[in-house]
């Protein structure tokens, strides 16, 4: 399968295969004017198959997000065709604004201003909590 | 500024030192009579709660403070939509300290990232009632004589009852402590206590569902309600629901110094007769609430 090379952009790299769409949609590519390819189940010899996104523009990337999806997810930075740079997110503490808790006896069920705010309580496990009723992030 | 959110806010060693001031209240009470002369506590309740309202302002008036608020949704501005924020920031132009309970999760929280007053949790919904387990843990502490080195019963609805899991969470902190688990298998303690509390810090525990079983090992019982709606099946809660219904005849094996606490309100799980025994310690519980509230307040801002 062939994908144009990129000359400035990111590649993100060892995404979990199959969750590289959620993080498609998370990360607002989807309004990019730029072009994005999303490859599923790339062989893989650490993970046996991942995931990859390619954004041929350099973007700002929530690295607390990366991070909760996977803290081993590479990010490549592309200049004139050549990777420049290569980071690895952390497991965040804490994740603003992104996944939304379930819970509907949550605060955050009726008042829709409230950020949804989750905080890493078992890094082990790699479990998030709501901030507000304790619930754990799915 | 501190608020009061959830029990684990508080070291040990703070846990502790609200202990100690409310015996010092409970011994000199004319000492502090005056302590917030000048100050207003403002009560948000969202539902109704007599007992912890009530108890809550009687703290402040015998500190010599005022107190304004509200006792319903309905008669406050969240029946015009105002947000918890806004309420807080709101409040915080006219009292000192809030106490808020509210149905939903959480609430009190957001209530203190926004108030520039301290905020205590009064109750939201089943999640936090930090000073219920404060008020558990000054009663213990007033029948016993210590918080460490015994052995404590949690009996009936384990799964649901919050304050069962902050006392778990309170206690299991002190040297010593083991607990006995007393309820049915579609009561027990969820796995998220099991895990996060229990197992984390290697505290020695046992299910069981006979309290007859349980009893004559117990230092403190800790009753709570089995309630009909929390079981799936009728015929097994019909099978089981006189179990949980402390009478006299199953203290007949209980120690003579066991203390029995209850949360309130009782319905039928603790029989009247139980009353007059000198280890119901349920109605000092209640009196102890008002005292330990009392010693949150004035840690919380900051009197001496």
């Amino acid at each position: 399968m062939l994908i144009g090379t990129i000359v400035d952009g990111i590649v993100i790299d060892h995404i979990p295969a199959g969750r590289g769409m959620e993080l498609y949609g998370y990360l607002g590519l989807d309004k990019l004017e730029c072009e994005v390819a999303l490859i599923k189940n790339a062989p893989s010899g650490k993970l046996g198959k991942k995931d990859i996104l390619k954004v041929n523009e350099v973007i700002d990337l929530n690295f607390d997000l990366l991070g909760y999806i996977d803290p081993h997810i590479t990010v490549n930075i592309i200049e004139n065709g050549k990777r420049v740079e290569k980071r690895h997110p952390k497991l965040p503490e804490e994740i603003h604004g992104v996944i939304k808790c379930k819970n509907p006896r949550c605060i955050t069920s009726v008042e829709q201003e409230i950020e949804h705010v989750f905080k890493l309580t078992d890094r082990e496990n790699r479990v998030y909590r709501c901030i507000y009723c304790d619930t754990k992030a799915k | 500024m501190r608020s009061l959110i959830d029990i684990a806010d508080l070291s040990v060693e703070e846990i502790d030192a609200l202990i100690a001031k409310a015996e010092d209240i409970i011994a000199n009470p004319d000492k502090y009579a005056e302590k917030c002369h000048g100050r207003k506590l403002a009560t948000l309740f969202y539902e109704p709660s007599t007992r912890t309202r009530l108890s809550f302002e009687s703290a402040m008036l015998e500190l010599g403070g005022s107190v304004i608020g509200f006792s319903e949704a309905q008669s406050s501005s969240a029946a015009k939509g105002e947000s918890v924020a806004d309420t807080a920031r709101v409040i915080s132009c006219f009292a000192d300290i809030i106490a808020m309970r509210h149905p939903k999760e959480g609430a009190p929280l957001v209530a203190a990232m926004n108030a520039s007053i301290p905020v205590i949790n009064a109750g939201d919904g089943g999640h936090n009632h930090p000073t219920q387990t404060l008020t558990d843990l000054l009663t213990i502490k007033r029948e016993k004589g210590r918080l460490d080195h015994m052995t404590v019963g949690c009996c009936g609805d384990l799964k649901f009852g919050r304050t069962v899991h902050s006392l778990l969470g309170a206690m299991s902190r002190y040297e010593g402590v083991d607990f006995v688990l007393i309820s049915p298998e579609e009561l027990k303690v969820p796995e998220h206590v099991r895990t996060d509390i229990l197992k984390a810090r290697s505290v020695a525990y046992r299910e069981t569902e006979s309290l007859q079983e349980a009893m004559p090992d117990l230092d403190v019982l800790y009753m709570t309600r089995v309630q009909r709606e929390r079981f799936i099946s009728e015929a097994d809660y019909v099978r089981l629901k006189d179990t949980y219904i402390l009478t006299p005849d199953k203290l007949t094996t209980a120690k003579p110094d066991l203390s029995i606490l209850h949360p309130l309100p009782r319905v039928n799980e603790i029989s009247v007769a139980i009353d007059s025994d000198p280890r119901a310690c349920y109605f000092r519980q209640v009196l102890n609430g008002k005292f330990i509230r009392m010693a949150l307040i004035l840690m919380l801002l900051e009197v001496e």
